[in-house]
């Protein structure tokens, strides 16, 4: 993208390093959980040096992951507050994902699929968070009762498998949108990028009516 | 442990069959609980030829020593004193360990491919080298059997002496029990032994005495023969009729390879989006409208 003056700070230095940093510490953690999570996956486990290194790594991952969430969520919580208009822009994901955008209303800095998104994973992670500490064996499933280790064994396993989901789902549209990437990259975006996709924000932004 | 020379049936997070063209008799120890005396002759001869000394601990004012199993004590005498009808004292003593399931929920839990084995001849046995120490047996195990080591993060529990087992050996406990209430053969011969001594039992009044090999594990591999066989938890709250938990079952269930499917198809899928509607560009027309 061509360093223009007139391009829009769409993403603060900080926040981009916090972004990737969670971004880095979920491609970890995902990769080290799905060792535990189905034969299939178990070579992955040559990635963190065998089976016994992704499972003393994964948990204290987990928590440096929970972290970095944690200060994006408080950043970002009071701009992902889901408005009538996102809840109109949901509704109209088939025309959006033939990449027509027309007929959508208005997005703000966050459109109501990101704002959608943003929510489940403070779910994902919160549900991760609190099994994942329950079936910690080395250190903390010894304080509950079996049955609720069970419970969180489950738990911990389907929020995992959601939040990859979610995420696969997140890396494509930041793929297929053009220039997206580069707003978390660079942290600026072209006007015209700005207008199409985020329309509302667009015109915060630049006081400008079009 | 490992040991190669016994006929591995199953093994943990493996999908493929195992090497099975041989077959060996199914075996079982039979323990009877009415001749034990509760000497605890085979707890020392566990620990002896496993070579295991567990620490001195506290009592806590019973017979129980030590008073949980451990890594480093694979089977423990449990002693209840329970009056099964109102003024008729009875001391109740049961030899606690692995019952080897024939369908084993710490097998089924463990996510480390052949950590967990199960041989032809029933034996359940943890193979350490391939164990990663997340504990997931100890989540999955009906009995509260497995224990995780703080030293090694590997997890022990009784092995049904595979090793002696391998060579024709019965299991060193066995061996040395001094009234012979543990014994050791095919589980058919087995439950014929029990048979007899049930016939026995009921003639001097023991009406509900019966053998103990839970179905909803699949039966197993260590048989009680119990004087109140209509009532396990008498005897230090054996469980009733244990299973593998159906939270277990989800959690180890069809659902994680059809997720994992799913992965897939969401990459694939994503992929033919790509292919087919090309990448979301902002139009040229529309570069037109802002000034930049
Ligand atoms: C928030 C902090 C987290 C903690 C404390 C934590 C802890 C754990 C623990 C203790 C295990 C068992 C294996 C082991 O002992 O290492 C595990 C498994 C797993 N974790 Fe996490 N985790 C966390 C976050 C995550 C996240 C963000 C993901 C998202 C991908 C994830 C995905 C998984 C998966 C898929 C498994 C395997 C579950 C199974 O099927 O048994 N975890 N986690
Ligand atoms: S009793 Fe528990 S530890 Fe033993 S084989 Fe069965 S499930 Fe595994």
């Amino acid at each position: 993208m061509k360093n223009n003056p007139q391009n829009l700070l769409r993403f603060t230095a900080a926040e981009r390093a916090n972004h990737w940093l969670v971004a880095i510490c979920f491609v970890l953690v995902a990769l080290s959980g799905l060792v535990f999570f189905y034969p299939a996956f178990y070579p992955l486990s040559q990635l963190f040096g065998g089976g016994v290194w992704a499972r003393i790594l994964h948990p204290f991952i987990g928590l440096l992951l929970f972290a970095a969430f944690g200060l994006m969520f408080v950043k970002f919580r009071d701009l992902n507050r889901i408005t009538a208009t996102d809840r109109e822009w949901l509704r109209h994901t088939r025309e959006l994902l033939n990449g027509d955008e027309q007929g959508l209303p208005e997005a703000g800095k966050f459109n109501g699929g990101q704002k959608l998104l943003f929510w489940l994973l403070v779910a994902c992670v919160a549900l991760l968070l609190l099994s994942g500490i329950v079936i910690w064996r080395a250190y903390f499933s010894p304080l509950f009762p079996l049955w609720l280790i069970r419970l969180a064994a489950v738990v911990h396993a389907a929020a995992g498998a959601g939040m990859i989901a979610l995420i696969l789902g997140h890396i494509y549209m930041g793929i297929w949108t053009s220039e997206s990437m580069a707003g978390m990259l660079y942290g600026q975006v072209r006007r015209p990028w700005a207008r199409l996709h985020h329309r509302a924000w667009f015109r915060q932004m630049t006081g400008d009516d079009q | 442990m490992a040991l190669q020379s016994l006929d591995i049936k199953r093994r943990s997070a493996t999908t493929t069959p195992s090497a099975g063209i041989r077959s060996t008799p199914e075996l079982a120890k039979l323990i009877d609980v009415s001749k034990c005396i509760g000497c605890k002759a085979c707890q020392a001869a566990c620990m002896e030829w496993n070579d295991l000394r567990d620490d001195i601990g506290t009592t806590a004012g019973t017979y129980d020593n030590p008073r949980d199993l451990t890594e480093h004590s694979w089977t423990v005498m449990r002693f209840a004193e329970v009056e099964p009808e109102p003024g008729r004292l009875e001391w109740l003593i049961r030899k606690d360990g692995c019952m080897h399931c024939a369908d084993p929920g710490c097998l089924k839990a463990c996510p480390a491919p052949g950590a967990v084995v199960q041989y032809h001849n029933g034996i359940v046995d943890f193979h350490e080298e391939h164990c990663i120490g997340c504990g997931y047996c100890v989540t999955g195990c009906p009995f509260n059997i497995p224990r995780l080591s703080r030293a090694d993060a590997k997890v022990y529990k009784c092995t049904l002496c595979a090793d002696r087992v391998a060579v024709g050996l019965e299991p060193a406990c066995v061996k040395t029990c001094p009234t012979g209430a543990i014994m050791f053969g095919t589980k058919t011969d087995m439950l014929k032994q029990a048979a007899g001594r049930i016939t026995d039992l009921k003639r001097r009044g023991f009406a509900k005495a019966g053998v103990y090999d839970p179905k909803g594990v699949g039966g197993t591999h260590v048989i009680y023969l119990l004087q109140h066989a209509d009532r396990p938890e008498l005897y230090s709250d054996l469980p009733d009729n244990p299973s593998i938990s159906p939270m277990v079952s989800l959690w180890k269930g069809a659902v994680k390879p059809l997720t994992s499917l799913a992965f897939g198809m969401i990459a694939v899928g994503a992929f033919f989006h790509y292919l087919v509607k090309g990448p979301n560009r902002v139009p040229e027309e529309r570069e037109q409208e802002v000034d930049q």
